[in-house]
């Protein structure tokens, strides 16, 4: 492949920065409206969101249904409040639905609902299910008219679902090229480190194992994710792809970064000013 | 290095003994899944079957070999079959999936709920070998359970099939249900209750009434549907009027059927395989609780308990589940 075509300009770089500040941004007022959110586990996957949405994923404008569309699924769910205002960037869903979000009768709820919100590929919620679903999606396009890749952002702490595991073996016997899998290894889950709970070291040899081509990147470098991401979109694959993304929860927010209680939570209004204002300094 | 080992019997040489891949042929049954996908594929529906390493025994290496490229082997996955087949649902395909009841309904519960029925997509799951049928299998492999849960989830139709040419009639009505379906399956050894035109005109949701009786009225559904009828029979030869309803669809619920027995019929008998909480028996108690003037209900099935071990035949007539142990408990409560 040509280095070309690996290579961001500085227009992409601003663009894939800047949606990447949009989801934390508007993560920040969305959860402000539930009282109750997701905030650190959407703020290490920004710019996966980012890079997906403005760089890699095959889509339409306004055209959620369009049947050659990659798919992105969340196996992550709760990280849903910070897919949303992309998906009113794309034009799926009106902004003004964002601005009543998880009220009673809006489609957006904590957890995405496939059959309520434009864009959303495939419901999720409860962890593990989502790579398996990603799985059918991909062994689907064999049978369609126009080929499409499948994306599954699996959350680290739900590597230790056994269904995962059911999933990646299936994946790999099958030979399904079309599933690309990115684990957001944030290090944390709701209990605390995530080796701490459940080891889940060494990540890339279990992958590995079960028969995927294995990739590491910085999860929170737009341009090394956007590079590997183009490589594995644009290259020969004989295995599905899984891409272990190092980030930082909650990260963007100093005090979110330093403690890991922010899986979930609200801001009051000081706080959110004070959360607003080192987003908006941020590069 | 192994040796590669043949999965074609080696006819001749062992007299009447059988292996794995002949059992198809004591459960022939289950021909009637594999041929009615096999013709529905024919007629170029967008179907695709898979299984979780049981093909022998449901049948469908039928459907595998006749149509190679529309199979899908999952191995021992179950909860990945049920996911992915929503997954494959999600691309326009009719995803039709069988396992055992038992991991279908019970180990895949939230699968089903979440992957197939919130989602509303025509994920159809064949749970086989339900109820007791697996017999000393025991409990592990029994679903008495599959019922009462499956009912419960919203979006989701579930049908019991009494016999091989019911489950044919269910197949071909399912391409036309916009949302998931459980079917509950035997094993594929029922006796055989209706005959290809007796289901002529044959329609999801609408039980079958095959008598009126104005002394007791039994409600049935999928394996308990024939030894009902026999013990019907039975119960006629001695002067009682005793009617007979196969409640071929779980859910929805034909309400008007039961509702309609109220000032006809004395006394309603609900026979299901399954246990007595939850079920069928239930079901029907739901809605005679919101009828005037309802008959005296009997709730018949499994108690609520573990079977023993024991051949499927001798657990039937432990449970009083067969024609003889029907009539009996149908005479108690008309004494």
């Amino acid at each position: 492949m040509a280095q070309a075509e690996l290579s961001l300009s500085e227009d992409k770089i601003d663009l894939l920065k800047d949606r990447a500040k949009f989801v934390r941004t508007e993560t920040v007022r969305l959860v402000d409206i539930a009282k109750t959110g997701h905030y650190a586990s959407a703020f290490s996957c920004a710019e996966i969101f980012s890079v997906l949405y403005y760089d890699i994923l095959n889509l339409r404008r306004g055209e959620p249904d369009w049947p050659a569309r990659d798919r992105l699924l969340l196996g992550k769910g709760h990280a849903a409040v910070g897919q949303y205002p992309l998906l009113s960037d794309w034009g799926f869903l009106d902004k003004s639905v964002l601005d009543e979000y998880t009220r009673l009768g809006n489609p957006l709820g904590d957890h995405p609902d496939m059959t309520k919100v434009p864009g959303v590929d495939f419901s999720s919620g409860s962890l593990g299910h989502n790579l398996s679903v990603g799985l059918g999606m991909a062994l689907g396009a064999r049978y369609a008219p126009e080929p499409f890749d499948v994306y599954v952002l699996l959350g680290d702490g739900e590597q230790a679902e056994g269904q995962v595991w059911e999933a990646a073996m299936a994946a790999s016997h099958h030979s399904v090229t079309n599933l690309i899998a990115i684990v957001d290894r944030n290090q944390y889950s709701l209990d605390g480190r995530t080796d701490d709970i459940n080891a889940l070291e060494p990540l890339p040899e279990k992958w590995a194992a079960f028969g995927w081509d294995v990739h590491e990147v910085d999860g929170h470098d737009v341009v090394a994710l956007t590079e590997l991401l183009r490589s594995i979109k644009n290259g020969e694959r004989t295995k599905p792809t899984v891409v272990i993304a190092h980030t930082v929860k909650g990260k963007g927010v100093s005090f979110m970064e330093a403690e890991f209680g922010w899986h979930l939570g609200w801001l009051d209004k000081q706080d959110e000013a004070d959360v607003y204002a080192e987003l908006e300094a941020s590069k | 290095m192994t040796a590669q080992l043949s999965n074609e019997p080696v006819v001749g040489q062992r007299g009447n003994s059988w292996q794995l891949t002949q059992l198809l042929d004591q459960a022939p049954g289950f021909h009637a899944l594999s041929d009615t996908l096999n013709e529905l594929t024919d007629q170029g529906h967008p179907i695709v079957v898979g299984t979780a390493d049981l093909k022998y025994s449901n049948g469908l290496i039928r459907y595998s070999e006749k149509h190679p490229e529309r199979f899908i082997q999952f191995g021992i996955s179950e909860q990945n079959m049920i996911s992915a087949a929503a997954g494959l649902a999600s691309t326009g395909l009719q995803p039709y999936v069988a396992t055992f009841a038992s991991f279908l309904a019970l180990l895949c519960a939230e699968q089903m709920r979440t992957d197939t029925a919130y989602t509303k997509l025509p994920v159809r799951m064949v749970g086989h070998h339900t109820g007791i049928t697996l017999g000393f299998y025991g409990t592990s492999h029994h679903a008495t359970e599959d019922l009462a849960i499956t009912r419960s989830i919203a979006n989701l139709t579930v049908l019991a099939p009494a016999d091989a040419a019911q489950l044919s009639s269910m197949i071909r009505a399912s391409v036309d249900v916009p949302g998931p379906i459980y079917f509950r399956v035997g094993r594929g050894r029922d006796p055989q209750v209706y005959s290809a035109e007796d289901l002529i005109g044959f329609e999801l949701g609408k039980a079958i009434t095959h008598s009126a009786g104005t002394d007791l009225t039994i409600v049935t559904t999928g394996s308990m549907v024939h030894p009902s009828l026999e013990a019907a029979k039975a119960l006629r030869a001695e002067g009682r009027s005793v009617g007979v309803i196969d409640m071929h669809t779980i859910k929805p619920f034909d309400a008007d059927t039961i509702a309609a027995l109220a000032g006809k019929t004395n006394t309603i008998l609900t026979v299901e395989e399954h246990n007595v909480i939850g079920g069928l028996g239930g079901a029907v108690a739901e809605v005679l609780a919101e009828t005037g003037n309802s008959p005296r209900l009997f709730r018949h099935g499994i108690p609520d308990e573990y079977a023993p071990v024991g051949p499927p035949t001798h657990l039937y007539t432990h449970y009083r589940l067969d024609a003889d142990g029907i009539a009996a408990v149908a005479r108690e409560q008309l004494a």
